[in-house]
């Protein structure tokens, strides 16, 4: 199957080729992607837009190294998570903070011996509601401990794979699973409190 | 719930298809018979569902970041094109 005019590897290998239009849909898609990725990590606007800039700045000027358009996300989230790193001002002692899996597991009701979940097929379709659940989502994944987050934007946010994570992080592909879980369960968590607590105002 | 806590642990490699052929039929057989469990899955699976949503408001790029980031893509092409 040819690979579609929007995806990564055609996207690298036309940016490659001396492409403006090709220049142009680069900057305007990866852009906000890394302000979002710096802005998770680092918790500053300001920080965020220049390390978009910086980002972007180095990728064009080291753009000879891409050397294989196909992994043109992998290679400038890489560059992306070394310039966060550079900018990041706080939490960079802060101690280590682990999920634990005993902690994320639903609770049982004594009585009935069901699990407490909130009815997660009737998510909110209007428009409004949908708002407010991103919300929550957004601040549920800036509330993961430093050690997941990277994980869960690159890994779910991102739809990168287990491989390309693990490489741009420098961590082995079995802490990104494991940690990625965790991330997953402590955000689905977060977002089944919110829709309890919904379904209880709601009647 | 005990029994669970053993599949609580791989429910993302399950989603993810990450499993070994043996684990995965382990996983649904257990889930056959754990509706608590069947729940907890599905609702894992929308939360993930909805993380591929949040990438974020599209922002404006503004005018003078991507002038200057067009002058050194364009420097990069010039350099492409000099190496032998």
């Amino acid at each position: 199957m040819a690979p579609s005019p929007d995806s990564d590897t055609e996207l690298g290998r036309r940016l490659l080729a001396g492409d403006m239009t090709a220049f142009d849909r680069f900057v305007d898609l990866y852009r906000p992607k890394i302000y979002n990725y710096s802005f998770v990590m680092c918790g500053q606007p300001d920080d965020a837009e220049e390390v978009a800039q910086d980002t972007l700045m180095q990728v064009f000027t080291h753009l000879g190294q891409l050397r294989e358009p196909d992994r043109l996300k992998a290679w400038v989230f890489r560059i992306a998570k070394n310039a966060c790193l550079t900018k990041r001002r706080k939490s960079v002692f802060a101690p280590v903070h682990e999920l634990s899996l005993d902690e994320l597991m639903p609770t049982r009701d004594g009585e009935t011996h069901r699990i407490e979940i909130a009815d997660w097929r009737a998510l909110p379709e209007d428009e409004a509601l949908r708002v407010e659940l991103k919300k929550e989502l957004d601040g549920s994944i800036r509330r993961l401990p430093e050690i997941y987050r990277p994980i869960l934007l690159l890994r779910d946010v991102e739809g990168l794979s287990t491989e390309d994570t693990a490489e741009i992080l420098d961590l082995s592909e079995d802490v990104v699973k494991t940690r990625l879980h965790r991330a997953r369960l402590a955000v689905r968590k977060d977002l089944d409190q919110y829709l309890r607590a919904q379904e209880k105002s709601h009647g | 719930m005990d029994d669970c806590k053993g599949y609580f642990a791989l429910l993302s490699q399950y989603l993810d298809g990450d499993l070994s052929v043996e684990e995965c039929t382990r996983m649904e057989e257990h889930l056959v018979d754990c509706a608590p469990c069947v729940e907890f899955v599905e609702s894992l699976r929308h939360a993930v569902a909805l993380c591929r949503e949040a990438s974020g408001p599209r922002t404006i790029v503004p005018e003078d970041a991507r002038r200057e980031l067009r002058e050194a893509y364009r420097k990069a092409l010039e350099a492409l094109t000099k190496a032998p």
